[in-house]
């Protein structure tokens, strides 16, 4: 019972950050087309700034600048970048987007060194919020579950009741129909791929120190908002959010199940004997395999539902 | 591809030559990079006593991005140059694929040979099952770093858990420590036992709860860099008040991502650290530390370093040539003694050398911080070099000419 609540909690808590990356993302996916390969890297670059930042301003300052500076980076981004690309089709972003993964990698390396950088929790929020059968809730996570949800909010603000919103919302679905109308969609595409960036950037602040900020971290982010966007769903916010949680939550409980399939087999009369590689395959525990298990349902829906949980297109 | 300084104008001075394989690129660049570093080092300190014969030893790196098939690329462009010497410090996979290599054309090519100087492949298998003549292993295995391990596990710990990485390192580390309790501490009882993802748990705080549940005193772990941290961060967060017997905490890194965290609860079992001078009064060694701390802010932990290429020297120098065969057989059974004096072999049945280790903790309450965090490694215990003889099963294949 004590492992089921603390897991839970702390599912949600990651759940809840793969959730703040793969929004922009499923936003700039389902509009532009792009599968924005750097969209992990601009995580990064939050995590880095806000460091930066922080050793000079505090925390809070950082909270604020580095994710607006990632949207700057955005802009320019799309501007420069993704709108020159555009007109030689989705193959040329696509591969833009790839090449830009390894520059700014190279540029963070160049910059910080490829040492992990000591950004660490705010002396102010380090402090366990409360205590769960002898397990401390850091303070921290609590923070982070706040920004998240602020953000959640805010989102679903401005796409469900602002005017900009439904243009977002409508060039989801059909962008063509919104320029014809006489919306100038470029720059709701800029908008859009500015306003992913800057989610990517603000979780980059609050993972950075959650996790470890090093030159990997966008490689151990990446794959993983990608089975979110897919599994969520083309075009879709909430199922976005769903998969996120979904992810978060699988990731974390798949930890402490120590059954295997074996396991499963056994009370059925179905026992597995010697050294042969079915029996191998078949007793590892699910907790050994645990960070596989994203990919096998993302492969999974794919198969049974490729537009994925709440998606309105095929991927 | 290899990247060798090719472009680099034939030096007008004769050297030795060593092709020196190392992941420079990809996620552990890092610490290709830093190992890059300390051997200048060394190498300064030795050639400025003159190198070998008379000749200064040059290093000439080749990148393999932790790949055995980009390490045999560069072997046959080391052997093609014919350098006497091929040397590698950082992956099992890459060692065990060199000592086959290095063996297949050896046999072959008897008048161009080339010795394995192995550096830092650290899989026990490879002094053992797979021991060849032509490597020589100059730092601890996993097995003696595990002898080390559950020798200096302190004796009110009696719930241990291990935690170990799911790859060849951390299967051999669950082994041999397993192994070694069974062996030298009954009363110890291992409440859990499990191997995680290497560098994909993004969370480790249901592992902490795992941890917790199981009443552990101590987790033994081979987890290193992003896994140790976060590891480290969660029981922190969670509150969880265990001791941390790791196999790698000292490597790059480790102490500027864990920082306060791991304050008198992290300790590790190293080659060396700044500290070990000082504590064992040494000055000579000391000022050997505080000569690369004035241009470094990492650690100098991996003292056989310089042990080998001391005892590579005299092994030239006795040899009177840098012939693979005739440094090979003046290496086997040297014995020395290390920067701080203790005695240390070079084993000739299994080509391992045979060393102290040091368990350290990591404190405030030391002359020297490691990577300038204000904490550094403090010695508990130190397993001596009689301590780490182990048994081997090694039954090499000796060359007739």
């Amino acid at each position: 019972m004590q492992i089921v609540l603390i897991s839970l909690l702390n599912g949600l808590v990651y759940g809840m950050l793969l959730f703040m990356l793969a929004s922009g993302l499923t936003l700039i996916f389902s509009m532009m087309g792009v599968l924005n390969f750097a969209h992990a890297s601009i995580y990064m670059v939050g995590a880095y700034l806000a460091y930066q930042i922080s050793q000079v301003l505090g925390f809070f300052p950082a909270l604020i600048i580095a994710p607006l500076v990632c949207g700057l980076i955005g802009v320019a981004i799309e501007v420069w970048g993704l709108r020159r690309v555009h007109h030689n089709g989705h193959i040329a972003e696509l591969l833009f987007t790839i090449g830009l993964v390894f520059i700014i990698q190279r540029l963070v390396q160049m910059t910080w060194g490829m040492l992990p950088m000591a950004y660490r929790v705010p002396p102010l929020l380090d402090f366990p919020l409360f205590t769960i059968y002898g397990a401390n809730f850091a303070a921290y996570r609590g923070f982070m579950l706040l920004v998240s949800a602020g953000m959640l909010l805010c989102t679903w603000v401005l796409l469900k009741k602002t005017r900009i919103g439904l243009i977002i919302q409508a060039s989801l679905t059909h962008p063509s129909m919104v320029g014809a109308l006489g919306h100038n969609v470029p720059v709701v595409f800029t908008t859009v791929f500015a306003g992913g960036c800057l989610l990517a950037g603000l979780a980059g602040v609050i993972g950075g120190n959650y996790q470890t900020t090093e030159p990997g971290m966008a490689d151990g982010m990446g794959p993983i908002v990608f089975v979110v966007v897919v599994f969520g769903g083309l075009g879709s916010l909430a199922g976005c959010f769903i998969a996120s949680i979904i992810m978060g939550m699988i990731q974390t409980f798949a930890v402490v199940i120590d059954y295997s399939i074996a396991d499963l087999l056994a009370p059925v009369g179905l026992a597995l004997h010697g050294d042969t590689l079915l029996t191998e395959v078949l007793t590892v525990p699910v907790s050994r395999i645990g960070g596989l298990l994203p990919f096998v349902m993302m492969v999974l829906i794919l198969f049974f539902r490729p537009r994925g949980l709440l998606g309105t297109r095929d991927t | 591809m290899v990247l060798a300084l090719a472009g680099r104008p034939a030096l007008a001075e004769d050297t030795i030559k060593i092709g020196y394989i190392e992941a420079l690129s990809g996620p552990f660049a890092s610490a290709g990079d830093e190992a890059l570093k300390i051997f200048g080092y060394v190498l300064e300190k030795i050639n400025a006593q003159g190198g070998a014969l008379g000749k200064k030893f040059e290093l000439v790196p080749f990148d393999d991005k932790l790949q055995p098939a980009e390490a045999l690329i560069a072997l046959k462009t080391i052997t093609d140059q014919n350098m006497p010497f091929v040397m590698q410090c950082t992956g099992s996979n890459v060692g065990a694929a060199l000592v086959d290599a290095v063996a297949k054309h050896n046999a072959r090519n008897p008048d161009n040979r080339v010795l394995y100087l192995n550096c830092g492949a650290l899989a026990t298998e490879l002094t053992n099952e797979k021991c060849d003549f032509w490597q020589f292993r100059f730092i601890g295995n996993v097995e003696m770093r595990a002898v080390a391990r559950v020798k200096a596990l302190p004796k009110d710990v009696t719930k241990v858990y291990l935690l170990n990485p799911d790859y060849l390192f951390g299967q051999s580390v669950q082994h041999d420590t397993r192994k070694w309790l069974e062996k030298l501490r009954p009363d110890v009882q291992i409440v859990g036992d499990e191997l995680i993802p290497f560098g994909k748990v993004q969370d480790f705080s249901s592992y902490i709860a795992k941890i917790r549940a199981s009443g552990a005193q101590s987790v033994i772990t081979g987890n290193y860099n992003r896994d140790l941290n976060l590891l480290i961060k969660a029981a922190v967060d969670a509150g969880l008040d265990v001791r941390f017997d790791t196999y790698l905490a000292q490597v790059l890194g480790g102490a500027t991502s864990i920082g306060s965290a791991g304050e008198n609860r992290l300790s590790t079992v190293s080659e060396f650290n700044s500290n070990v001078p000082v504590e064992l009064n040494k000055p000579e060694a000391e000022a050997f530390v505080t000569g690369w701390r004035a241009n470094h802010d990492t650690e100098f932990g991996f003292l056989p370093w310089l042990t080998m290429f001391q005892m590579l020297t005299k092994a030239i120098n006795q040899a009177g040539s840098t012939d693979a065969l005739k440094v090979a057989l003046a290496l086997e059974g040297m014995k020395a003694t290390d920067l701080v004096g203790f005695p240390v072999e070079m084993r000739a049945e299994d080509h391992q050398l045979l060393m102290p280790y040091y368990a350290v903790t990591f404190t405030k309450n030391v002359k020297y911080d490691a990577e300038k965090t204000g904490l550094g490694w403090k010695i508990d215990f130190i397993a001596s070099t009689e301590d780490l003889t182990l048994p081997t099963t090694c039954k090499m294949k000796r060359p007739t000419s």
